[in-house]
């Protein structure tokens, strides 16, 4: 079934390539031009930044994976009810559909301050920020892939004597998990966005907190050492949404591979 | 067996009927005005008896076989199975659909064996069921495939097994056949006589072909343009067990002339 290895292998080439080239190329213009460390570091120095302070960045990293993490959790929870619920009743699609979309155009930057003043410095209003950040492309997705599901194999498991229930677990379900997933590979990508937003509106601890604090010290090598811990934080909950999605539905990859 | 009644056709000598329809009508009232769909059909199909069903595209063919599973009602008339009036008649039938709908999550197996979940029976006892048939239907490397990986025929023959599985009495076959090319299609109805003559199933089997209809079935029904109505009802005098060399036979081409005849009478009346 993985009979592809070289596959993935030529999948990450190319973005790694072109990554390491923009490093090397990055490298040497700061070189050349004797740039201050405090303007723009060199990938050098940031390197050398990371592993100076690593004891303080893994903590600091620490936090806001929790937070990433609770709130990509809850939002998967959040957004896979809400949408049941959509597909579910006529009611809840007409009163509840309209308000989750027009969320999206309320800037959770501006309702971040709010948090703070209603929940306080801890970790509840980072996790809240992160949940309104994902909760968006989970439930939007999982409703389309609710509806998605082919009418005429619902009609197959009716004539094969199936119940709401059955047509629910057997076809409704299964055909809205791909869906799902790839709202869920968004939330992925921009749950972490919504942690260092959460920090950065007020904390004691965390990436956003520590770019802040470096930023206004000028201790710029250590905001990029921030910058590439939580890229590669986002990176790895997409790679982990990722894996997931092979494990679940090693059919889709067939069904692709068929299509073109 | 229970006694039953004289029925107004006796055809198959003494077998009780599985399936009749008495005056059935549907009128479908769409967005887009009214849709007479079938108009008073009146048939039976016998216990182990093959009919088949040929009429043109959109005379009602789907129709006629959504009502009888039950997904739909009729406007009028009366459906009866096993001679007794079905009003609901979810999952007293084996229907495959037009499309094979294979569910592309679930591997051949566990699409094989969907009617029989939903019945309730053990996922382990389904499978063993299943997996004892797939050698007959020609899977029998493919348990674990996904529909994706499957060829055409392969696909109908798994959708067909799925079909089979629930040891229902009436398989209702939508063109079963209708999406393959025509070398598999005639490998598959080839295949579709053996397995016939080992189950001995009710079938009725709905089709455009003319020849496809002739070439399996005990009976062949004509239906005429929308709204359909049974126009023809043609006992096939073929002997059995059949291969594809009776397609040259003279009772072959003679009936499916007259079968066409009857089609293109039906065409006449209706245009
Ligand atoms: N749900 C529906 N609402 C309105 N009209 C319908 C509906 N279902 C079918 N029809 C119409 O009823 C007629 C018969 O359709 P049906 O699908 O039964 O034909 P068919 O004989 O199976 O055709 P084909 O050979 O193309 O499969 C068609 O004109 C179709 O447009
Ligand atoms: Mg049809």
């Amino acid at each position: 079934m993985s009979a592809h290895p070289q596959g993935w292998r030529r999948g990450w080439l190319p973005p790694a390539a072109l990554l390491l080239a923009g490093v090397a190329l990055w490298e040497a213009l700061v070189q050349i031009t004797q740039t201050p460390r405090w303007f723009l570091p060199a990938p050098s120095a940031v390197a050398a930044a990371l592993g100076e302070n690593w004891r303080l960045l893994a903590r600091h990293t620490l936090v806001t994976a929790e937070e990433t993490l609770l709130g990509f959790a809850l939002a998967c929870l959040l957004g896979v009810a809400v949408a049941t619920a959509i597909a579910f009743s006529r009611l809840v699609e007409r009163t509840i559909y309209p308000l989750v979309v027009a969320s999206q155009a309320v800037p959770i930057i501006a309702v971040a301050p709010l948090l703070l003043v209603w929940f306080g410095y801890d970790l509840t209003p980072k996790v809240i920020v992160v949940v309104l950040f994902c909760f968006f492309p989970i439930t939007v997705n999982t409703v389309d892939g609710l509806r998605a599901a082919d009418r005429a194999a619902v009609d197959l498991l009716r004539s094969m004597g199936a119940g709401p229930g059955q047509v629910w677990r057997l076809v409704r379900l299964p055909s809205a998990l791909p869906y799902l997933i790839s709202g869920a590979r968004v939330a992925a990508a921009v749950s972490v966005v919504g942690a260092l937003v959460g920090e950065w509106v007020g904390s004691a601890a965390g990436l956003g907190y520590f770019m802040i604090r470096s930023a206004s010290q000028f201790l710029t090598d250590r905001v990029f050492a921030a910058v590439v811990l939580s890229a590669l934080l986002g990176l790895v909950l997409f790679g982990a949404v990722s894996l997931l999605e092979r494990l679940l539905l090693p059919w889709q990859r067939l069904e692709r591979r068929e299509r073109t | 067996m229970q006694p039953r009644d004289t029925q107004r056709e006796t055809r198959p000598e003494g077998r009780a009927p599985r399936l009749a329809l008495r005056g059935v009508s549907k009128v479908f009232d769409g967005p887009r005005g009214r849709v007479e769909a079938l108009r008073g059909v009146d048939l039976t199909v016998y216990e182990g008896e093959f009919v088949a069903i040929v009429g043109p595209s959109g005379c009602g063919k789907s129709t006629l076989l959504n009502i009888v599973s039950g997904l739909d009602q009729p406007s009028a008339g009366l459906i009866l199975l096993d001679d007794a009036p079905a009003t609901s008649r979810l999952g007293r039938t084996a229907f495959m659909p037009q499309r094979d709908l294979l569910l592309p999550w679930r591997t051949v197996l566990d699409n094989a064996i969907l009617g029989l979940e939903i019945a309730g029976v053990p996922r382990r006892e389904a499978r063993a069921r299943a997996r004892a048939l797939l050698p007959r239907f020609g899977l029998a490397d493919f348990a674990d495939a996904y529909p994706a990986m499957l060829s055409g025929g392969m696909r109908q023959r798994a959708a067909l097994l799925r079909t089979v599985l629930p040891n229902k009495s009436l398989l209702l076959l939508d063109e079963p056949f209708g999406a393959l090319d025509a070398l598999t299609r005639a490998a598959m109805q080839e295949w579709l006589l053996g397995l016939w003559e080992d189950l001995r199933r009710t079938i009725l089997f709905v089709t455009h072909d003319i020849e496809e209809a002739v070439l399996l079935a005990d009976r062949v029904l004509v239906m005429s343009p929308r709204p359909g109505r049974i126009v023809r009802d043609a006992p096939v005098p073929l002997p059995r067990p059949r291969d594809y060399t009776v397609v040259t036979t003279p009772e072959f081409v003679v009936l499916r002339a007259e079968l066409l005849a009857a089609l293109r009478a039906g065409e006449g009346g209706a245009g």
